[in-house]
């Protein structure tokens, strides 16, 4: 894998996805360093906003040089990014963090890929690498359930919805439709908001499989040396030689087991 | 063109350093820049015994710069000689390592630690304003910071830089009490004590509840206090405080500092200390500046 840096790159296209959620495809050689699970950060231009922005890698297109991110608004930097057309430049810092293992599933197994609203994103890459059964369970707020498609090509027919209001499939999480489903997995793999990833991690724990959590902190760097996005961990972590690990450089992918969440 | 600078007998090739705390030890940042362009690589403050830290969030952007309150989390300073000390000798530049502590005690189990080592100088972190002990307790009293000061001093085998913390009276009290204690130098400033609140949760965005401030936001105080500093004391001065270009680093140049340092900015533009030093060469030799020690302090003679 090449190192990591910043570069000015071009948007290739941007299109709403549902309300507030936007897909965008940028022109980048990154792509070519690009695994599931990683990330890169992007900057805003406006200069009352300095840090960069961690937005997870969607998809990778290492042929075309061109990643895909699916993002939220959520603030400042993303409404500013939303407003970005083809052809516009962004500047970007990548590839950041350690993805999702997709060799720790193994032909035979199968493998669970559970996400939750803005967590969703992340799963499709995840999908495209894994080279196993795949079920994928996806959760929103409502019947805007972006990315299906996307799953639906990846895995037919072995795409489930959940959806807080119950308005498509399973009412209730990820865990609710993963149950109510009978999907038995092998291997766990998950991203989404803070309380789905602790019942994920209590599943996995009573199921004695493995699991694969993507954290979410405040970042400032995003390459290791601010010590800002810090998660706790089990036991020492060889870098800090405390109970923390950099959810930007040794995440934001952990086995569940690793962390204290 | 001579770009060279010396603190207390000790040559840099240029005076850009990195900031305590933004830079680690430089493993994370090379992969961006190359090391050898530096004047100095400053690490993260290192203490006795490993420090976990503050509970998150500890980071929070706000206009014109960040808050931070990491709260000196670092492996100790065993691991930090083994690990640290040994990435930093494969490269062509000085290194001065920051140092914390909660008493006297811890600081001096550091700077001893640290005796026999390769380490070019000593940055003594009295000025942090994320933990509850020590630190920047020894930073805001003037006798405080002379009574640790002369102590390290005793103690250090390297030259020692006392670094202080904006949030006093009278910065100039806090530089003469370090240089009437013996330090060499003076590292200014650290970050300014702030606060951010999330209105729509009706909480602090800070684990911490404050953090320090950084970035551009606190360059023109900054500047001012290295100007200060710069007429009050004859030790050199190590400027700092939202530097992201080299032209503010020639306003810290010009108001007295003998050296810079690149802290938040690199998190902005992980290239700016290069940038910071390749256009500071490019400045002298646009003005046809020999010496660098033309600017240095010259807004004071
Ligand atoms: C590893 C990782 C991957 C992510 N992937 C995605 C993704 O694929 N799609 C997506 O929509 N969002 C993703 N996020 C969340 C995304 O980073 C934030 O929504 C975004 O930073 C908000 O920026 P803003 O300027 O719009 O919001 P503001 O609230 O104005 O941002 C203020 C500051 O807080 C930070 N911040 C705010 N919310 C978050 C958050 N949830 N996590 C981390 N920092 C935050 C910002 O980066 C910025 O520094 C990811 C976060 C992380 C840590
Ligand atoms: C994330 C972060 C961590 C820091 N950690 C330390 C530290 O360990 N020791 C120290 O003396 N200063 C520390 N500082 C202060 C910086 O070294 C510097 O004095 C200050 O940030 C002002 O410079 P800047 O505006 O260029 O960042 C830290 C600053 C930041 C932003
Ligand atoms: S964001 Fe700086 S260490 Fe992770």
């Amino acid at each position: 894998m090449a190192g990591k840096r910043k570069e000015r790159a071009r948007v290739a296209s941007q299109r709403l996805l549902a309300p507030g959620i936007y897909d965008m495809r940028i022109a980048t050689d990154l792509a070519k360093d690009a695994g599931c699970g990683q990330f890169v950060a992007l900057y805003p231009k406006d200069k009352s906003t300095l840090l960069p922005r961690p937005i997870s890698i969607c998809e990778a297109d290492r042929q075309a040089g061109e990643l895909r991110l699916v993002y939220r608004v959520a603030g400042k930097g993303t409404a500013e990014f939303s407003h970005l057309q083809a052809g516009d430049s962004v500047d970007l810092l990548g590839v950041l963090g350690n993805g999702f293992p997709a060799g720790r599933a193994q032909r035979s197994m199968t493998a669970a890929l559970l996400g939750g609203g803005i967590g969703v994103p992340p799963l499709l890459e995840l999908a495209k690498e894994l080279d196993c059964d795949r079920r994928i369970v996806v959760g929103y707020r409502d019947s805007q359930c972006f990315l299906r498609e996307d799953f639906e090509a990846q895995a037919p027919g072995h795409v489930y919805i959940a959806t807080e209001d119950g308005s498509v499939g399973t009412k209730g999480n990820v865990m609710d439709a993963l149950r109510e489903n009978g999907i038995a997995p092998d291997i766990l793999f998950a991203c989404g908001p803070l309380p789905m990833l602790r019942a994920v991690k209590q599943y996995a724990i009573e199921q004695g499989i493995l699991a694969y959590l993507s954290l979410e902190e405040r970042m400032a760097c995003g390459v290791g040396a601010c010590l800002g996005c810090v998660c706790q961990t089990a036991g020492v972590d060889p870098h800090s030689h405390v109970h923390n690990a950099r959810v930007c450089t040794d995440g934001p992918v952990f086995e569940a087991r690793e962390v204290e969440i | 063109m001579k770009t060279s600078v010396t603190i207390a007998g000790v040559e840099f090739k240029n005076p850009v350093m990195t900031a305590s705390g933004t830079f680690g030890s430089g493993m994370e940042y090379g992969e961006f820049v190359d090391l050898n362009r530096l004047g100095a690589v400053v690490t993260k403050g290192v203490a006795n015994v490993p420090w976990a830290g503050n509970p998150t969030p500890r980071v929070a952007e706000v206009y014109g710069g960040m808050l931070n309150a990491i709260g000196l989390q670092n492996p100790g300073v065993d691991v930090f000689i083994q690990r640290d000390l040994g990435f930093l000798e494969q490269f062509d530049t000085r290194v001065i390592v920051n140092v914390c502590g909660r008493t006297v005690e811890d600081y001096l189990e550091v700077v001893e630690r640290l005796a026999d080592t390769r380490v070019d100088m000593l940055e003594i972190n009295v000025s942090c304003p994320n933990v509850k002990e020590g630190a920047i307790a020894f930073g805001q009293k003037a006798d405080a910071l002379y009574g640790i000061t002369s102590r390290i001093k005793k103690a250090a085998r390297q030259p020692v830089i006392m670094k202080l913390s904006p949030n006093v009276t009278d910065i100039t009290e806090m530089a003469r009490a370090a240089e009437a204690a013996g330090a060499d130098a003076i590292s200014l400033i650290n970050t300014l004590t702030g606060m951010k609140i999330d209105i729509e949760r009706r909480k602090f965005v800070l684990a911490n509840k404050t953090g320090g401030l950084s970035g551009p936001a606190i360059k023109p105080v900054a500047v001012r206090m290295v100007w200060q500093c710069a007429n009050a004391v004859k030790i050199p001065i190590i400027g700092m405080g939202g530097i992201a270009s080299a032209e503010d680093a020639i306003e810290f140049l010009m108001a007295g500092a003998t050296a810079v340092a690149v802290g938040a900015m690199n998190f902005v533009n992980p290239y700016a200390t290069m940038e910071v030093a390749q256009g500071i060469e490019n400045f002298l030799a646009g003005h046809g500046i020999e010496d660098i020690h033309e600017i240095i302090g010259c807004v004071n003679r």
